[in-house]
C-alpha cells in the first residue's frame, strides 16, 4: 500500500511525429510478411500438440461434423449435378465430332473425380464450413467465452478447435465422395438420355480410363482441405476484435485466404500425383 | 483465506501503443479492491494480464512464489484454478443452459458423480440468487442475471481470488447495489481476495478496502479507501467525486491551455465531500479484513470532511463501530443485530 502520487510525465508513445507514417508502412508489410504466417504457424503447432491430449472431445466432433453436414450438402449435390451435366455437354460435344463418343464416360470420370470434386469440394468446405466456423469461433472470442473457459484451465485449441478440424475433414472426405458421385450420375444421365450415347459405351470407358488412385488423391485433397479451412477459420475467429464488425472481417478473411491456401494446395498435390502414379493408358 | 498478489513495474503494450506502464501495487490478501479508471484506460487489459492470458511487456505478477507471467503452459493453467474471473458480461457459454454454464468446470476438472455437481451448483445457484432460472438459456436472460450466473460459475471451484469486470455497467442503479451488496457479502463468506474493476464511482466509494486509480496510462495512486477519498491529488480528487473541475477532461485529458485558464479563473475546488461508511454485510457482521471507520485517517493525521462516516439512519459508525463489534462477538446464541449502515 504505497502512496505514489506522481507528477505527470507525458510520454504519449503515438507521438511519433514523422517516422508514424514511414512506421506504419513497414509495420503492415513485416506484419503481412512474417508475423501474421508466423503466428498461423504457431497455432498450427498448438492445435496438433492439443490433438495428442486425451480425451478426444466426441461430441463435439459428432455435432460440428453434423453442423456442417447441414450447411454443405445441398449446396454441394446442387453444384454437382450441373457440373457433370455441363462437361458432358462440352466435351461430348466435341468428342463426338471427333467420332469417340464412346470415351465420353472416360472424360467424364477424369474431369469429375480427379478435378472437378474436389475444386466443388474445396468451393464448400472455404465458403459454407469455413466460414460458419469462423463466425462461431469470432462470436465466442468477444463474447469473452474463449477467455473464460482458459481461465477455468481448459485449452479452446483441444476443447473446440480440435474436434472441428477433423469433423471438416471427414466431412470433406464424404462430400468429395458426394461430388464424384452425382457427378458421375448427372453426367450419365445427360450423356445416355439427352445426348443419345449407350450405357454400355459410357461404363465401358469409365472403367478404361478411371483407377482406384484417382479417388484415393482426391480424398487426401479433400481432407487436407478440411484440415486447412479449419485452421485458418480458427486462426481468424479466435483472432477476432473489435466488436462484431472485427468478427465480419474475420470472416471475410477467412473465405478468402482458405480459397487462396485450398487452391495452391490442390495444384500442389496434382502436381505430385502426376509425378508419382502412372496413368492409364486410353 | 485469500492469496495476495503482488504487481511489480507492469507494462503493457499493443505494438506501438503502451496501455499503462510502471503499474505496481499489492492486492493484500482477503481484502476487497477497486481499480478505478475512466473508459478505454485499459482496466479489462490488467485483469487479463493478471489471469495471463495477456503477456505485458516487462514487470512481475507474484502469487506466491510463483511469477505469473513467467510460467510454463502447464503451471499457467494450475495457478489460474486459484482465480475465479467474472467477465463484463458474464462470458457465458451461449449453447448452454446456466445450470450446464455453472456445472461446466466441476464437470471438466473433478471426478465429482452427477449428484455431487448438482449439489455444488444449487449451492452457488442459491448463493447469487437465481434459483428457478437453471434451465434457461444465456440468450433468455437479463444482463444483471447473466453476470449472477457468470459470478456463480467463478465461484464453482472454490477460488481463492476473484476479479470482477466491471459487475455494475450496464445495470440499473438498483441491481448495482444488489450487486455490490451480494459481492460484500461474499467476501464476508469465502475470505477470498477480491478485485473490482469499474469506472462506477458509487461502488468505488462504498465497496473496497483498497482503491487504486488507473489514469494516462499509468497507475495514480493506490491504498487504502480512506486514503483516496481524503486525498487532495487533483485526479483523484476529480474522478472519485466525478467533478468536471480538474485534469480530466472530455476527451480523455485537459490540455495544458485548458488548465491554465481554469487556474486563471481560480475554480475553487471546494470542499471534499464526505466519506460514507463502508458497505456492510447483509447480516450485520463484520468481514475479517474490514478495518474500523477512521482507523487510516487517524493513524495519519487526517482530519476527515466533516459528515464522513454517518449512514441513512445519522449513526456516526466511528462511534458506533466499537459498540457494533461488541455485539456481534459471539455470544453463544445471540441473534445478529440487523442492518449495518444503509447506503
Ligand atoms: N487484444 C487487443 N489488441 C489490441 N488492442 C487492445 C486489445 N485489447 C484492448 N486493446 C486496447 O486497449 C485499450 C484499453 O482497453 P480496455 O482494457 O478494454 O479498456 P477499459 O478500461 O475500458 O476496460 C483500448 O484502447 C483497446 O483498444
Ligand atoms: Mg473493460
Amino acid at each position: 500500500m504505497t502512496r505514489r502520487p506522481r507528477r505527470e510525465r507525458r510520454k504519449d508513445p503515438r507521438d511519433g511525429g514523422v517516422a508514424t507514417g514511414f512506421g506504419s508502412v513497414t509495420d503492415g508489410v513485416a506484419n503481412l510478411t512474417v508475423k501474421e504466417p508466423g503466428r498461423f504457424f504457431a497455432l498450427v503447432l498448438d492445435t496438433f500438440r492439443a490433438t495428442f491430449k486425451w480425451p478426444f472431445q466426441w461430441r463435439e466432433f459428432i455435432q460440428q461434423a453434423w453442423f456442417i453436414v447441414s450447411v454443405t450438402v445441398v449446396p454441394t449435390a446442387l453444384v454437382a449435378i450441373p457440373f457433370g451435366a455441363i462437361l458432358s455437354l462440352q466435351i461430348g460435344g466435341l468428342i463426338r465430332q471427333l467420332g469417340a463418343q464412346s470415351f465420353t464416360g472416360a472424360t467424364a470420370v477424369v474431369a469429375i473425380v480427379r478435378e472437378a470434386s474436389p475444386l466443388v469440394t474445396a468451393l464448400l468446405i472455404a465458403g459454407a464450413a469455413g466460414s460458419a466456423m469462423c463466425a462461431d469461433l469470432g462470436a465466442r472470442k468477444i463474447r469473452e467465452e474463449i477467455d473464460a473457459m482458459e481461465v477455468l484451465g481448459i485449452n479452446p485449441l483441444h476443447r473446440l478447435v480440435v474436434p472441428r478440424m477433423f469433423a471438416c475433414a471427414f466431412v470433406g472426405l464424404f462430400l468429395n465422395g458426394l461430388v464424384s458421385v452425382v457427378g458421375i450420375g448427372g453426367g450419365y444421365v445427360f450423356n445416355v438420355m439427352l445426348q443419345g450415347g449407350t450405357p454400355g459405351a459410357y461404363l465401358a470407358s469409365f472403367n478404361a480410363a478411371a483407377q482406384l488412385p484417382d479417388l484415393i488423391q482426391a480424398e487426401i485433397k479433400a481432407f487436407v482441405f478440411g484440415i486447412t479451412a479449419a485452421l485458418v477459420a480458427a486462426y481468424k475467429g479466435l483472432g477476432a476484435k473489435g466488436g462484431p464488425k472485427g468478427v465480419g472481417d474475420a470472416v471475410n478473411q477467412t473465405v478468402v485466404i482458405t480459397f487462396m491456401l485450398l487452391f495452391l494446395e490442390n495444384f500442389l498435390i496434382s502436381a505430385l500425383y502426376f509425378q508419382f502414379v502412372p496413368q492409364k493408358g486410353m | 483465506m485469500g492469496v495476495e498478489i503482488r504487481v511489480e513495474g507492469l507494462t503493457k503494450a499493443f505494438g506501438r501503443q503502451t496501455i499503462w506502464a510502471d503499474v505496481s501495487l499489492t492486492l493484500p490478501a482477503g481484502e476487497i479492491s477497486v481499480l478505478l479508471g475512466p473508459s478505454g484506460t485499459g482496466k479489462s487489459v490488467f485483469l487479463k494480464t493478471l489471469v495471463g492470458l495477456l503477456k505485458p511487456e516487462s514487470g512481475h505478477i507474484w502469487i506466491g512464489d510463483r511469477d505469473l507471467p513467467r510460467l510454463s503452459e502447464h503451471l499457467l493453467y494450475e495457478t489460474r484454478k486459484l482465480f475465479g474471473v467474472l467477465f463484463q458480461d458474464g462470458a457465458l457459454f451461449g449453447s448452454m443452459n446456466l445450470y450446464d454454464n455453472i456445472a461446466f468446470p466441476l464437470r471438466e476438472h473433478t471426478k465429482k458423480s452427477e449428484s455431487e455437481v448438482r449439489r455444488i451448483v444449487m449451492e452457488k445457484i442459491d448463493m447469487v440468487g437465481l434459483v428457478g432460472a437453471e434451465g434457461k438459456l444465456p440468450g433468455e436472460i437479463s444482463g444483471g442475471m447473466r453476470k449472477r450466473a457468470g459470478l456463480a460459475r467463478a465461484l464453482v471451484l472454490d477460488p481463492e481470488i476473484i476479479l470482477f469486470d466491471e459487475p455494475d455497467s450496464g445495470l440499473d442503479p438498483v441491481r448495482t447495489a444488489y450487486l455490490n451488496q451480494l459481492i460484500v457479502d461474499l467476501n464476508a463468506q469465502i475470505g477470498a481476495t477480491f478485485l473490482i474493476v469499474t469506472h462506477d464511482i458509487n461502488t468505488a466509494r462504498t465497496v473496497p478496502d483498497n482503491i487504486g486509480l488507473l489514469f494516462r496510462r499509468e497507475l495514480i495512486m493506490f491504498g487504502p479507501r480512506e486514503m483516496l477519498l481524503s486525498s487532495e491529488e487533483p485526479v483523484v480528487r476529480q474522478f472519485l467525486n466525478a467533478r468536471r473541475h480538474g485534469p480530466i477532461g472530455m476527451s480523455e485529458e485537459k490540455d495544458v491551455s485548458e488548465l491554465e485558464a481554469e487556474a486563471k479563473l481560480g475554480h475553487d475546488p471546494g470542499q471534499l465531500p464526505p466519506i460514507p461508511p463502508q458497505l456492510m454485510p447483509t447480516d450485520g457482521g463484520v468481514r475479517r479484513s474490514q478495518s474500523p471507520p477512521g482507523s487510516w485517517l487517524k493513524a495519519h493525521g487526517v482530519q476527515p470532511p466533516p459528515g464522513s462516516f454517518i449512514d441513512d439512519l445519522g449513526r456516526d459508525w466511528v462511534q458506533e463501530w466499537p459498540r457494533h463489534v461488541a455485539s456481534r462477538t459471539p455470544v453463544a446464541g445471540a441473534q445478529p443485530s440487523m442492518g449495518g449502515p444503509g447506503r
